[in-house]
C-alpha cells in the first residue's frame, strides 16, 4: 500500500505554517506544551485546525465524568474533554501517559520549533579527552580480554576443525583465539554554560506576566540543557535595585516601586567577572521585563553596559517584553534601536502565553 | 479480491480461526471479516481515513494522520484495532502487536462486526461502503484535476463545516408525506359536517365554525407553499434540493453527505458499540482463548483500554459495565414492576429470582437500542453510583473546570443531553424564502446551552456561500432572542422577540 495520506500530510502542513490557504490561519489551534508537570509527564503539542461548525460554547456546556472527588473539586486542565461521541471511526485507541525525559522534551521542542542545533563558542578548544572503547583486535594486553569474543573464536576454530566434542563441551582457547578490547581517545570539548536569568519585579508585572516568564525559562533550561553538560543557572530579581535570589524566590517575588534595569544589568556583569570567565564559559543572560524604565537616562546606562561589558562577552543575550497593563514598553524600541542590529541579541515581544512559542524560536531561532 | 486469508501469516491465521470459532459459539452473528496485518505508518493511515483504504484527497485526513504517528513516535498513544462497517467486514492489526494482543483484537472486532451487522441504527448504512468511498475519492480527484486543486478543496471545507447538519433521525422516519396521497386528501373549500336536512345546516355548521375551517384549510395551504414545508433538518439535503450549486458542488456536497450519514450511526451507538466489542473480548479471552503465558499481557492491555480520566467519559468502560450490569439484572431478575417498586434496600441487594435471562437479554438490546435509549433505559441509580459518575462544568469565579454534582438524575439528563443529535445544537431551516427576499431563516431550538459565536458566525459565512443569497440564523443568547446575520459581505445581528 502507497501512503497516499503523505500528500494530505504535506498540504495539512503547508497550511499549518502558513504557506497557503490564508483563510483557514485563525483555525490553527498549537495546543498547550505542559500539560501536567507534577508527575512529570506531558502532553505533546500537535496542531489542528478547527473547522468552524454550529456547536455549543464549551464553558456552559460541561459534561459528565467519572472517578473520585467531591462537587467542587477542580479537574485538572488537561482532563477537559468534551467527552461525547464524536462521528465514531471505529478506531480503538489508548492514551497512554508517559515520563518524557527532559531530554527528549528538548528533542521535541526542537523538532516543533525547528530549532538550529547551538554551536558552542570555544568547540576547537579542547581541554580533556575521554577513553572511549570502540573495536576488538587480536592482540592487547590480557587485562582487557574479551572474554565472549575469544570464546567464540575457539568454538568457530573447534567446530571448523572437527574437535568440539558436544558431549563434553569444553572450549580450550589457544594463543591466536585471543580478543582485546582497543580504545579511541575521543577529546571534549569544553562546554560549561550559564543563564543568568533577569526579572524586573516591580509592581507592574503580575502574576500573568511571571507565569508566561516562568513557561518560557522553563523551556530554554531545557533545551540548553540538551546542549550543554554542565548548566549553571543564576537568578537576579530587580525593581530599583538588583539582588541575586534562587530560584523559587525568583518566580515568587512580588516586590513594588519603581524599575532601573541598570542595576541588573550591573549585578550581572558582577556575576560574569567573579564567575565565569568568557574563556571556559558560554554565557546567557535572559532579561524579561514589562518594558517600563525609570528614565530614559537608566535607559542610556543599561545599553551602555550591554555594549561596553556585557555583549562582548556572552553568546547570546535575550531580552524578552511581556505585555502588562501599566507598562509603557518603551525599552525595546530603545534597545532595538541601539543594539537591534548586533549579532548576538534577541528581542521578543510576549504579547500572551500563545505568544511563548514563536518567542522562544525568535531566542534560541539564532542557533547560538 | 481478497481470498479470505491469505493475508494472515499461518500463526495469526490459527488464531483467527480458534476465535472466530469462540466468537460463534457464544451466538454472535457477524459477517465474513477480512484481517489485514499493516505496520504502524500504514495502520495510522487507514485511521486517518476513518479506516479506509482510499478517500478523497483532502488535507484533514493529513491532519489526523500526524497526530496518530506523532502520538505513535512519542509513544503516547497506539491503534490496536480498526474495523469497518463493511460487508465483507474489514479490520486490521497493528504488525508489531503482540499474538496474545492480535487475539483480543480479533474477538473484539467479532463484536464490532456483529453489532454492525445486527444493530437497527446501521440497517440504512451501505454494506458497500468500501467501494463507494473509494468512487467518491475518483470523483473528487477528477474534478480537482479539472478545476484545480485549491478551488475543490475549498468547497470541500465550506462542505465540511456544515457536515454536521444532517437530520440524523431521517434514515428511520418518514419525514415527508408522499406527495400523490397529500393532493388526494387536500379539500380546498371548508365542507362542514354533512347533513340531509337542510336546514340543521346553519346548526350543525355554524358559521363561526366554517370560518375556522376554512382558516386552517388556507393554513395548510399557505404551509405547503412554503420553502420548506415543515422545519427541515437535514440542511445539506435542503441546499442539494434548492441551492443555486454547479454540477460538480452538488456532486462533491452530495459525497460529503452521503458519508456523514453512513458514519452518524457509529457515533449515535459509541458507548453501546464498544462496551459490546470490550465484554466480548473479556468474555471470549477469559473463558476460553487465554493462555496461562499470556494472562499478564492481557491483563495490562485490558485495563489499559478500561482507564478512566476525570474529566471525560470513557465509552468501552461505560459501555462494558452498561452491558455487565444489564446482564446481571436480567439473571437476577432485577427489573419489572416489584423490584421497582421495592424500597428496601437489603431486600433489592440481595435480590435474585435466579432467572438467567441475561445473555438473552443483552443480545435483544444489543439489536433495538442506540446510546441515547439505552443510557435512558438501564443507566439505574445504583449504576451511577457504582461507577462514581458526576457533572462537571466551568467555574467562572475559579476559572476552572469543577466537579458540580452526583446526583443521579442530573448526570443521566447531561449526559442524554450530550448525547442526544451528538451533543451538537438543534438546528433547522425554517424558511428558503425568508422575507419573500431568497434569504435562508435557520432557527436553533435553544435548550440552555448557547452556542459558540465566532464559529456560528463563520459556518453562516460558509453556509451563505452556498446558498448565494443572505442567510440568518435566530437562537437565543445569555436569555435573548438574537438573529445572526450574513449578506455575503459582512455580519449583522438584530435582537428578536421568540
Amino acid at each position: 500500500m502507497s501512503l497516499k495520506i503523505k500528500q494530505d500530510h504535506a498540504r495539512f502542513r503547508d497550511i499549518v505554517r502558513g504557506r497557503i490557504k490564508d483563510n483557514l490561519k485563525k483555525y490553527v489551534q498549537k495546543g498547550e506544551m505542559i500539560g501536567k508537570k507534577g508527575k512529570e509527564y506531558i502532553t505533546i503539542p500537535i496542531p489542528t485546525i478547527d473547522i468552524p461548525r454550529f456547536r455549543f460554547g464549551e464553558k456552559q456546556q460541561g459534561g459528565v465524568g467519572q472517578g473520585e472527588g467531591d462537587p467542587g473539586d477542580p479537574l485538572s486542565p488537561s482532563d477537559e474533554g468534551d467527552g461525547s461521541g464524536q462521528a465514531g471511526q471505529g478506531e480503538g485507541k489508548h492514551i497512554l501517559e508517559v515520563d518524557v525525559s527532559l531530554e527528549e522534551l528538548a528533542d521535541i521542542l526542537g523538532e516543533e520549533l525547528e530549532l538550529p542545533r547551538i554551536q558552542p563558542r570555544g568547540k576547537d578548544r579542547i581541554i580533556a579527552t575521554r577513553l572511549k572503547y570502540t573495536g576488538v583486535s587480536p592482540s592487547g594486553p590480557e587485562s582487557l580480554r574479551h572474554f565472549k569474543r575469544t570464546y567464540k573464536q575457539a568454538l568457530r576454530r573447534q567446530i571448523a576443525s572437527g574437535s568440539y566434542n558436544f558431549k563434553r563441551p569444553v572450549i580450550v582457547p589457544v594463543r591466536e583465539d585471543r580478543r582485546y578490547r582497543t580504545w579511541k581517545q575521543v577529546p571534549i570539548p569544553d562546554t560549561n554554560a550559564v543563564v543568568i536569568y533577569m526579572m524586573d519585579v516591580s509592581g507592574s508585572m503580575g502574576d500573568e506576566q511571571k507565569e508566561i516568564v516562568r513557561i518560557e525559562s522553563f523551556w530554554i533550561d531545557t533545551w540548553l540543557r540538551k546542549h550543554y553538560k554542565g548548566l549553571e543557572t543564576r537568578f537576579i530579581i530587580h525593581d530599583a535595585v538588583a539582588r541575586e535570589v534562587d530560584r523559587e524566590t525568583f518566580f515568587h517575588t512580588r516586590e513594588s516601586g519603581g524599575t532601573m534595569i541598570s542595576s541588573a544589568y550591573k549585578l550581572c556583569k558582577e556575576i560574569i567577572d567573579a564567575d565565569y570567565g568568557p574563556s571556559s564559559w558560554n554565557i546567557y543572560p535572559l532579561h524579561f521585563s514589562d518594558g517600563d524604565n525609570w528614565s530614559s537616562d537608566d535607559t542610556r546606562v543599561c545599553v551602555d553596559l550591554l555594549k561596553s561589558s556585557i555583549l562582548p562577552v556572552v553568546n547570546l543575550f535575550c531580552y524578552g517584553q511581556v505585555e502588562s497593563p501599566y507598562g509603557s514598553g518603551q525599552f525595546i524600541k530603545d534597545l532595538r534601536e541601539s543594539v537591534g542590529p548586533e549579532e548576538n541579541v534577541s528581542l521578543s515581544e510576549i504579547a500572551d502565553k500563545e505568544a511563548i512559542y514563536p518567542s522562544i524560536k525568535q531566542f534560541l531561532g539564532k542557533g547560538k | 479480491m481478497h481470498d479470505k486469508n491469505t493475508n494472515l501469516p499461518a500463526r495469526l491465521h490459527d488464531i483467527r480461526v480458534q476465535v472466530e470459532r469462540y466468537a460463534r459459539e457464544y451466538g454472535l452473528d457477524f459477517y465474513e471479516t477480512v484481517f489485514e496485518v499493516l505496520g504502524f505508518d500504514e495502520i495510522n493511515m487507514v485511521a486517518a481515513y476513518g479506516g479506509f483504504p482510499n478517500r478523497y484527497p483532502h488535507w484533514r485526513f493529513g491532519m489526523d494522520y500526524e497526530r496518530l504517528s506523532k502520538g505513535y513516535e512519542y509513544g503516547l498513544s497506539k491503534i490496536y484495532e480498526m474495523v469497518i462497517n463493511n460487508e465483507p467486514s474489514y479490520a486490521y492489526l497493528l504488525e508489531s502487536n503482540m499474538d496474545v494482543d492480535q487475539k483480543l483484537v480479533m474477538a473484539h472486532v467479532f463484536g464490532h462486526v456483529d453489532f454492525f451487522k445486527n444493530n437497527f441504527m446501521f440497517r440504512h448504512t451501505n454494506r458497500k461502503m468500501m467501494d463507494q468511498m473509494a468512487n467518491h475519492a475518483t470523483r473528487v480527484r477528477r474534478y480537482q484535476d479539472k478545476l484545480g486543486v485549491e478551488k475543490v478543496e475549498d468547497f470541500i471545507d465550506r462542505c465540511l463545516s456544515l457536515e454536521n447538519l444532517v437530520d440524523y433521525q431521517s434514515p428511520y422516519v418518514r419525514r415527508r408525506a408522499d406527495p400523490k396521497q397529500e393532493k388526494e386528501q387536500t379539500p380546498k373549500v371548508a365542507m362542514g359536517f354533512k347533513t340531509d336536512r337542510e336546514y340543521m345546516r346553519g346548526y350543525i355548521n355554524p358559521p363561526e365554525f366554517m370560518k375556522e375551517q376554512q382558516r386552517k384549510i388556507n393554513a395548510e395551504k399557505q404551509r405547503t407553499k412554503k420553502v420548506p414545508e415543515r422545519p427541515e433538518r437535514d440542511i445539506l439535503l435542503f441546499l442539494l434540493e434548492h441551492a443555486p450549486l454547479e454540477a460538480w458542488e452538488h456532486d462533491v456536497l452530495s459525497i460529503i453527505r452521503e458519508e456523514a450519514y453512513y458514519f452518524a450511526p457509529q457515533g449515535q451507538t459509541k458507548i453501546m458499540n464498544e462496551g459490546w466489542a470490550t465484554y466480548w473480548h473479556s468474555t471470549i479471552m477469559t473463558q476460553k482463548a487465554l493462555t496461562s503465558a499470556e494472562l499478564i499481557d492481557y491483563a495490562d492491555h485490558h485495563s489499559g483500554t478500561l482507564a478512566t480520566s476525570p474529566g471525560q467519559l470513557n465509552p468501552y468502560k461505560v459501555g462494558l459495565e452498561l452491558w455487565r450490569d444489564i446482564e446481571d439484572r436480567w439473571n437476577k431478575g432485577r427489573f419489572g414492576k416489584d423490584y421497582d417498586e421495592c424500597d428496601s434496600f437489603e431486600e433489592r441487594r440481595r435480590w435474585d429470582k435466579k432467572l438467567g435471562l441475561g445473555r438473552q437479554k443483552i443480545f435483544e438490546v444489543r439489536k433495538h437500542y442506540n446510546d441515547v435509549t439505552f443510557i435512558d433505559e438501564f443507566l439505574t441509580l445504583e449504576f451511577c453510583i457504582d461507577q462514581k459518575l458526576f457533572t462537571f462544568g466551568y467555574n467562572e469565579k475559579h476559572q476552572r473546570w469543577e466537579i458540580l454534582e452526583r446526583d443521579f438524575k442530573k448526570v443521566k439528563e447531561k449526559l442524554l443531553h450530550m448525547l442526544t443529535n451528538f451533543g451538537q445544537p438543534i438546528i433547522a431551516v425554517e424558511d428558503g424564502n425568508y422575507e419573500n427576499r431568497g434569504e435562508m431563516l435557520l432557527v436553533h431550538k435553544h435548550d440552555g446551552v448557547d452556542l459558540k459565536i465566532d464559529y456560528a458566525r463563520d459556518t453562516l459565512k460558509n453556509l451563505q456561500s452556498a446558498w448565494r443569497r443572505p442567510v440568518n440564523l435566530v437562537s437565543k443568547l445569555e436569555g435573548r432572542g438574537v438573529l445572526f446575520r450574513y449578506d455575503g459581505r459582512e455580519h449583522s445581528d438584530r435582537k428578536v422577540d421568540l
